[in-house]
């Protein structure tokens, strides 16, 4: 039954559905820049996490552990980076 | 129409440059005249354009790194010259800044990208013990791609004029305001095309190397070359995009006026500085890692003993890949971001020096332990490690935040960077090319000659590379096409244009040196000549299309697989011939790279028109290529017994 069907990928889907309104709700309601700047980045990388684990199958071989870590490294750049040039061109110029 | 023409001349031609033209366009003539008089279309189209072979695809590598080399250095010995003496006038302000932008962006992205790229392609699944690559297709049109952004750079001096902002290409140095010619466009798009090319190849390869091992090749059994291809393909993965998008937007801004990297209108010129060295400090150490890797195999191999400290080598590397995304501000410590800002960096920067230290002293501890053997490529190694020490001695002092206001863009930079490329990254080419010279080519290059060019080689450099650090500390800027007497340079840039001569004679030699052994060398030297160590050498020489008959299973070896079979007995190949599946070869890649050539020349023009056209072409090839079913092929079990048996009977490895 279960390969019939396919919970997860609904659930998934479902979820993704929600994050998207609750961004759109951003747009079309009033709030201050950093709240929805902080709504924002926080539903996006929830939803960037729930595609690669439900819809890219990140967790689902042997070799997992060689993606997830792929992905911590490259989250771990992105930061070092973004942190890094804001404080060369803007915090402290 | 004589308009149209018009924007195709040279804007500031001499004539070095009409010679040049001449030539190419004689030589291109000529070339063509010979491959149709033999014929040769026909085989090149399907033994090398379309091929999907790693090994040949190396090959192709080595050759326009070979060319590259050629090329970078006839522009360093004209730069040198000009500055032999003071006020000299061989070469105009322009024409040096051209020359020395020229020289930069060939040799880091022509010569020793595509040489790391050969030895990735040719070593790594031959050290995991694979067929191919995990997506040979993609391996065809990584090179293609390469290729033809490494011919749309090459073309520029002749069409349009060069780029002359320096390889750093600084805005707003490199905007429309003050680099008029195409020259900066044709910077932009062809480092642009071949990065894609080095994209793909960062992707295939960490998925090789993940995927393909050998049966019982555990990550911390492979060899250390195959590790330092890993992490530099790490590295490239995460870095190359930085490149893509900071050469996306700086086009945007010459070709259509944008303003992302402009000094008003809320763009902000440091922008371009700070995204190309968060890509471009990253990159030095995708070039050093695989010479580390190379060398590692050279030592261990002529120490014979395995690698000191195998666990230390591969975890600095893992550090060294981190700790090269947190340096990069160091290369613009005087552009006025605060102290507090350039400490940080300083400190990090210092940093990185301990794991490369960790790994100097492994190599010599491997050697202080073996029994060494002074072969050529032992010989690059023993120059490199004393001579790359002292450019890393003196990277630490640029790294000084508060000195390097004094170092910063004057010939102590330059000396730095070329005490580290030269011995690290050059040597290791040279080295590795030497020492699996006879298994790509079935013959040895000379011993003697070899070991000639080293001397001669180290020579050279030393009188061509140190004096820049005397003239650079008492103030000789980078980037200058003059000096006058009174500034007291001229004796020490005379030795250094002396130095760049030897070097010359050093690469001749090396070319004498290929000649000579092809001539002379006896062929019958079996598949392991040197005695090595790692699983490439398990192969039968020349190596078959399918590298191995059987898959080897090392579960019983340590990394130097092939060594453990040969003094321990360790059984490399169980069990019996099969089958071989092999991928199909495809020239759709070369012609979907051919668009991107002629895409990326529109865009250079400005011509829209032909741009779209090619686009067009762009996606039609993609999307011919997603409807498309491929297998690949058998080699049949009684094909692969037959070619077995041949060498069998030339007795090579077994
Ligand atoms: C111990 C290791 C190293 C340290 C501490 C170091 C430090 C530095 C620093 C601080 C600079 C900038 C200086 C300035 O602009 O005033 C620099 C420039 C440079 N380094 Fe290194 N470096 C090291 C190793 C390497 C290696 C291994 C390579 C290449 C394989 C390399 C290639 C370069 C290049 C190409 C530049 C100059 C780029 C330019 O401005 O055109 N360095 N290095
Ligand atoms: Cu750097």
């Amino acid at each position: 039954m279960a390969k019939f069907f396919p919970i997860g990928q609904i659930m998934g889907f479902v979820f993704s559905l929600i994050l998207t309104v609750i961004a759109m709700l951003v747009y079309f309601t009033d709030m201050s820049f950093t709240t929805g700047m902080i709504i924002l980045l926080v539903t996006a990388f929830i939803q960037a996490g729930l595609q690669f684990m439900v819809f890219m199958h990140a967790g689902e071989t042997e070799d997992k552990w060689a993606i997830y870590s792929n992905i911590i490294y490259g989250i771990g750049l992105i930061v070092l980076t973004i942190l890094g040039t804001l404080l060369i061109l803007i915090w402290d110029m | 129409m004589s308009e149209f023409f018009a924007q195709f001349a040279v804007p500031h031609p001499s004539t070095l440059i009409y010679i040049a033209m001449a030539s190419i366009v004689l030589g291109s003539i000529a070339l063509v005249a010979v491959v149709t008089y033999f014929k040769l279309w026909g085989y090149l189209w399907r033994e090398w354009i379309t091929t999907v072979d790693h090994k040949k695809i190396g090959i192709m590598y080595l050759i326009v790194a070979l060319v590259m080399l050629f090329r970078g250095g006839v522009d360093a010995v004209m730069m040198r010259l000009q500055l032999a003496v003071p006020e000299n006038s061989f070469l105009d302000a322009q024409h040096y800044n051209e020359v020395f932008t020229t020289h930069g962006v060939v040799m880091i992205l022509f010569m020793a990208m595509p040489f790391i790229t050969f030895f990735f392609n040719y070593l790594v699944p031959l050290q995991i013990g694979a067929r191919d690559v995990a997506f040979p297709r993609l391996n065809n049109l990584a090179f293609w791609l390469f290729f033809m952004g490494m011919g749309l750079f090459n073309i520029s001096f002749i069409i349009g004029g060069s780029p002359d902002s320096g390889w750093t290409s600084y805005f707003p140095l490199a905007g429309n305001e003050f680099s008029t010619s195409v020259g900066t466009n044709y910077y932009m798009l062809s480092l642009q095309i071949a990065g894609l090319g080095t994209l793909l190849t960062g992707i295939n390869f960490i998925t090789t190397i993940f995927k393909m091992r050998a049966p019982g090749m555990t990550l911390f059994k492979m060899p250390m070359f195959t590790w330092s291809a890993l992490i530099a393909n790490l590295i490239i993965v995460f870095a190359f995009p930085v490149l893509t998008v900071a050469l996306a937007m700086g086009t945007m801004d010459r070709l259509f006026d944008t303003k992302f990297f402009a000094i008003g209108d809320g763009g902000m010129d440091m922008l371009w500085a700070n995204l190309f060295w968060v890509w471009g400090h990253p990159e030095v150490y995708i070039l050093i890692l695989p010479a580390f890797g190379i060398f590692s195999e050279v030592i261990s191999t002529f120490s014979r003993r395995n690698l000191y400290g195998y666990n230390s080598m591969v975890w600095s590397m893992i550090v060294i890949s981190v700790f090269s995304f947190a340096v990069w501000t160091h290369h613009f410590f005087t552009m006025g971001q605060g102290a507090f800002t350039n400490s940080i960096f300083s400190i990090t920067t210092m940093a990185i020096a301990i794991p490369t230290g960790v790994k100097i002293f492994n190599w010599l501890f491997t050697m202080y332990k073996g029994k060494i053997e002074m072969t050529t490529p032992m010989l690059y190694a023993m120059h490199f490690i004393p001579l790359f020490t002292l450019g890393g001695v003196t990277g630490v002092m640029l790294a000084m935040s508060a000195a390097d206001y004094q170092y910063h863009n004057t010939m102590f930079l330059v000396a730095h960077f070329h005490n580290v490329i030269i011995p690290g990254v050059v040597y290791a080419m040279l080295a590795g090319l030497t020492f699996y010279w006879p298994k790509m080519f079935g013959f040895m290059l000379n011993e003697r000659i070899g070991k000639a060019t080293v001397w001669v080689m180290s020579t050279g450099f030393v009188l061509a590379f140190i004096p820049m650090y005397i003239t650079g500390l008492d103030g000789q800027a980078r980037r200058m096409y003059t000096y006058s007497e009174s500034t007291g340079f001229s004796m020490l840039n005379m030795l250094s244009f002396v130095g760049a001569g030897i070097m010359s004679v050093s690469f001749l030699m090396l070319v004498w040196n290929i000649w000579y052994s092809f001539k002379n060398s006896p062929r019958d030297i079996g598949s392991d000549p040197w005695d090595a160590r790692g699983l490439e050498w398990a192969t039968h020489t020349p190596i078959p299309h399918y590298n191995f008959a059987i898959t080897p299973d090392v579960t019983d070896s340590t990394s130097e697989a092939f060594w453990d079979s040969k003094k321990n007995g360790t059984k490399l190949f169980k069990g019996e011939i099969k089958d071989i599946h092999m991928p199909n070869n495809s020239g759709q890649t070369f012609i979907l790279s051919v668009f991107f050539f002629i895409g990326g020349f529109a865009l250079v023009f400005s011509m829209f028109t032909l741009a779209i056209i090619s686009l067009i072409g762009i996606l039609a090839c993609m999307g011919y290529r997603s409807m498309e079913d491929d297998h690949g092929y058998h080699i049949h079990k009684h094909e692969v017994e037959e070619t077995e048996k041949s060498y069998d009977k030339k007795g090579g490895a077994k």
